[in-house]
């Protein structure tokens, strides 16, 4: 049997349907209920590649409606072309608001970066994960990782830093970086660096992390403790910069470095747009007080 | 109540494998610094025997009972309970814990014991990490003075087992499974495939070990000189059953069983 | 001034529009219609169906098309439109000897009833590159006797030489579960093992059966049967209260027998490797088979040997829309992280460095004091 005309091809609105959104939202609730704990879920197929953000975009496919206002950064730009994609998948499927300022969105989708404006207790926040599983590459059986969960047997991990710390001195991780959540479960973060652990901890947010190819859901529900594994004499210590952004002046946030001639010469910039945007623009705003005033007085 | 209760209290216990008995009837009681070898030829049940006893096979007949030692006061209190329990009833999660707290495991084959990638320090102090210790430099230290008393040079433990030779291997194994304290090693021919002098000298190294720590040793051997040498007792195994049993001496000496004359008669004629 | 680079959504669009450019090639030769795509390619568009789990040989060959060619991008479109069909039940197991098979051959047996029907292969095929294809005359054809093919495991299962086809006691015949709808888990049962294969990258399994033969893991395999034909299918519906035939497709079915030494308690019999797929394709259906015999190894208490028996490993790594996915994702931007790594290693090297600062210069004094 064979068709003779062409198909019409037909999308549900807001793309997956509703039984996968209850299917998603159930595994949310259960990570929120077991904070840190990987949920497994039926990961549906979406518009782009598996390892691109499919795990998040179901995650936000399932809990975006109407009201809500989503920002997609990347790298912790809201400009980058992944994020784009997203952005515009999800102003063509479910015709939602976006909007590039952190302090605005409801929903913010991340890769590689929580934002450095604080966040507040009515904003979720989604990771995209590509290896939710904290002990892979010292376990790669997956039967094997479930059983140390479940029984708690994280010694693993821990040998992981003494041997770092044997062989360089210190814990070589520098990203997606171990933590323990409510004195429980050791988790993934996803591939944010370092620097950004703490700002995990207790975050009045809500914390939701989608893993589409692995077919993992896990959770931190608001003002959880999450602490960076690490030894009593050689604790976790988050990276620093010793440079300020050159467009906005910040310190203490995370900076690109920007190879700007042929011979390696450099800049530092901010990671995060939105933070550098409104900084340098509050920053001109009391440069032309100033001139302003001194032009009064004058 | 404690000094009569044995350590591991074994009753007519058997493994089978299909229609087919690997062991059975098998029954001793062991003692806290007592070391009771097992010894037979190959297909005689004793290392089936052996895996009985740690748990990696089921009894399926006969009772297992060992008395575990668990800290039931409040904290910092100094009273240690002590239980009796019978294996079969324990949950894997239970199990688990008597690996990691009261029981050690030295495997024939040091590969199968330890992590080869990871370094001799590593593997030594793996142990007190998945027991909670969170301190690095006591890791280390304590690593290090198990890897002197092993009589591993100081200066490999960031080794790993794998630039190791057999002998040492076999040491940072034995270290591996005594850093945590256990009360109770089983040991799977832990000298065959070695060097002669090798291995006495290894088996010298786990002879003053028990001793001074009063550790009860269940070790599987095909060769009656390690035997001697080490255990108090011995249980001679052939097609799955105990044929005989007593003082390691006694039975050496003057065995009573036609199979127990036979190996010890080969023996003097090799 | 150093500016913050923007433009990504203009570039996208850019892109995407090049992109079209490059995928219409020239603008006054036809585009390809997707009947034709459908009929004169139809391995390619048999390989979409059966990796994409979607039997529409119009949509796979529209799929093919919107991705110029890329067989991958084809399998994703297709798999992610099927994510939004809405489902109406399960058919009927459907009976690959219900229907008389176009292609049947067998290496078990010179002849068997039904024949050994050649088909449409390539199998004999002199391996000619040509300017032009042709379409010879088909002689004039008796017309098909509806002969009984049956299948030669059935054959083999009359005195019991070979294992059944479903286990002989209690057996409840339990619905087989869907992984496009139930999260993995291993271990898994064979049934989720079969899905899982029949959506594998053909060239993974074909790997993977090819080790098998070659000594990673041998059971001595002879095609038993490589059926390719239409089979019935067949839907239940509840208010009519039996099933419905609702149309025909074409499968590929490969039957595989195996060597197994019987132990004291099982008679010696032969065992088993099953491979399914959409359309004609052979060589999926082949390779499914080897793989999925060589991963029964537990059921027959064998050695592994190779990661060919290695159940995870094979079913983490055989869905090709997964692999290409994360694979490629090494092109988004990392920089984050690196910038991470960069901060620890320019740490590291400072630290190293300094160290050898301080080691280098008693040893030149010594070095200068040896050579005179």
């Amino acid at each position: 049997m064979s068709l003779s005309t062409s198909p019409r091809i037909v999308y549900n609105e807001g793309y997956l349907d509703e039984q996968t959104k209850r299917v998603v939202r159930r595994a949310l609730l259960k990570g929120i209920a077991i904070p840190g704990f990987q949920v497994p879920f039926a990961s549906r197929e979406v518009p782009m590649p598996r390892g691109w953000g499919t795990g998040g975009v179901q995650v936000t496919a399932s809990i975006i409606g109407d009201e809500d206002t989503l920002k997609v950064i990347d790298q912790g730009a809201d400009d980058t072309t992944n994020a784009v994609s997203i952005r515009q998948f999800f102003e063509r499927v479910a015709g939602t608001a976006s909007t590039t300022r952190t302090d605005e969105a409801t929903i913010i989708q991340t890769r590689h970066r929580i934002p450095e404006t604080p966040l507040g207790e009515q904003q979720i926040i989604v990771y995209q994960v590509p290896i939710p599983e904290p002990l892979r590459f010292l376990e790669p059986r997956e039967t094997e990782t479930r059983r140390m969960h479940a029984l708690e047997e994280y010694g693993l991990m821990y040998v992981k830093l003494y041997e770092d710390i044997a062989r360089y001195g210190h814990i070589a991780k520098t990203y997606d970086y171990p933590v323990l959540v409510h004195g429980r479960y050791v988790m993934a973060p996803s591939p944010t660096p370092s620097f950004d652990n703490p700002k995990m901890h207790q975050n009045p947010a809500l914390q939701l992390f989608g893993a589409g190819r692995e077919k993992r859901i896990y959770a931190v529900p608001p003002y959880t403790d999450v602490v960076s594994l690490g030894f009593d004499d050689f604790p976790f210590e988050p990276q620093t910069f010793e440079q300020s952004c050159e467009i906005c002046g910040s310190r203490g946030v995370y900076l690109d470095e920007v190879i700007t001639d042929d011979s390696g010469g450099a800049m530092f910039v901010c990671s995060d747009t939105d933070h550098c945007e409104r900084t340098a623009a509050t920053a001109q705003l009391d440069q032309d007080a100033e001139h302003h005033d001194t032009e009064m007085n004058a | 109540m404690i000094d009569e209760t044995p350590l591991l209290s074994v009753d007519a216990a058997g493994h089978r494998y299909g229609d087919r008995f690997g062991c059975r009837d098998v029954s001793f009681d062991l003692w806290p610094g007592e070391v009771l070898a097992v010894v037979g030829e190959s297909g005689s049940g004793k290392s089936t025997l052996l895996g009985m006893l740690s748990q990696r096979l089921s009894a399926d007949e006969g009772r297992i009972s060992y008395l575990t030692t668990s800290e039931n006061g409040p904290e910092g209190a100094q009273d240690t309970v002590h239980a009796l329990l019978d294996l079969a009833t324990l949950s894997e999660r239970e199990v688990r814990r008597l690996w990691r707290t009261e029981w050690g495991f030295v495997h024939q084959n040091a590969a199968d014991g330890l992590r080869m990638h990871v370094s001799a320090g590593g593997n030594v102090g793996e142990p007190l990490m998945a027991n909670g210790w969170r301190h690095y430099g006591s890791i280390r230290a304590e690593a290090e003075a198990w890897l002197g008393r092993v009589e591993i040079p100081a200066e490999r433990i960031d080794d790993s087992p794998s630039t190791f030779s057999g002998g040492m291997r076999q040491r940072v194994q034995i270290a591996r499974n005594l850093v945590f304290g256990p009360r109770l090693v089983f040991m799977d021919e832990p000298t065959s495939g070695l060097d002669v002098s090798v291995q006495a000298r290894l088996l010298d190294l786990i002879r003053s070990l028990v001793t001074e720590l009063g550790l009860a040793v269940v070790i599987v051997t095909h060769d009656l000189a390690v035997a001697r040498l080490i255990s108090h007792r011995t249980l001679v195994m052939k097609d799955g059953a105990v044929v005989e049993s007593g003082l390691t001496d006694r039975v050496l000496d003057d065995p009573q069983a036609a199979y127990t004359q036979l190996l010890v008669s080969s023996i003097l004629q090799g | 001034m150093y500016v913050a680079v923007k433009g990504g959504e203009k570039a996208i669009a850019n892109a995407h529009a090049l992109l079209a450019k490059r995928g219409r090639g020239e603008t006054d030769a036809a585009r390809i219609d997707h009947t034709q795509m459908r009929d004169q390619m139809g391995a390619l568009v048999a390989r979409v169906m059966t990796e994409g789990s979607l039997y529409d040989p119009d949509l796979a060959a529209k799929a093919l098309l919107q991705a110029q060619g890329d067989v991958l991008e084809a399998v994703t479109l297709l798999r992610s439109y099927r994510t939004t069909l809405p489902r109406f039940g399960h058919t009927v197991a459907i009976d690959t000897a219900g229907l008389p098979s176009e292609r049947r051959v067998s290496a078990t047996f010179k002849d068997l009833p039904g024949g050994q029907q050649l088909g449409a292969t390539f199998d004999y095929t002199h391996r000619l590159l040509v300017d032009e294809l042709e379409t010879p005359d088909l002689p004039a054809s008796d017309p098909v006797e509806e002969q009984s093919m049956p299948r030669v495991t059935d054959l083999l299962g009359i005195d019991a030489l070979i294992e059944p086809d479903r286990p002989a006691e209690g057996w409840t015949d339990p619905d087989p579960a869907d992984l496009t709808r139930q999260p993995t888990v291993y271990p898994m049962t064979r049934a989720a093992r079969l899905q899982a294969l029949s959506r594998g990258d053909e060239g993974f399994l074909l790997s993977l059966g090819y080790s098998t033969q070659r000594g990673f893991g041998n059971n001595h395999p002879f095609v038993g049967e490589v059926r390719v034909g239409q089979v019935e299918v067949e839907l239940e519906i509840p208010e009519l209260g039996h099933a419905v035939p609702i149309g025909r497709i074409e499968v590929t079915e490969c039957q595989m027998v195996n060597q197994f030494v019987g132990s004291a308690e099982q008679a010696p019999q032969f065992t088993r490797g099953y491979g399914l797929t959409f359309g004609r394709a052979e060589r999926k259906a082949m390779s499914m088979s080897l793989v999925d015999r060589a991963l029964r190894r537990e059921e027959f208490d064998e050695r592994v040997v190779s990661p060919a028996q290695d159940e995870e490993f094979v079913i983490s790594h055989a869905d090709n829309v997964q692999a290409t996915g994360f694979v490629e994702h090494l092109k988004l931007p990392h920089y984050v992280d690196f910038q991470a790594e960069l901060g620890l290693i320019r740490r590291l090297r400072a630290e190293f460095d300094a160290r050898h600062a301080e080691e280098s210069r008693p040893d030149d004094t010594a070095e200068q004091g040896v050579r005179s």
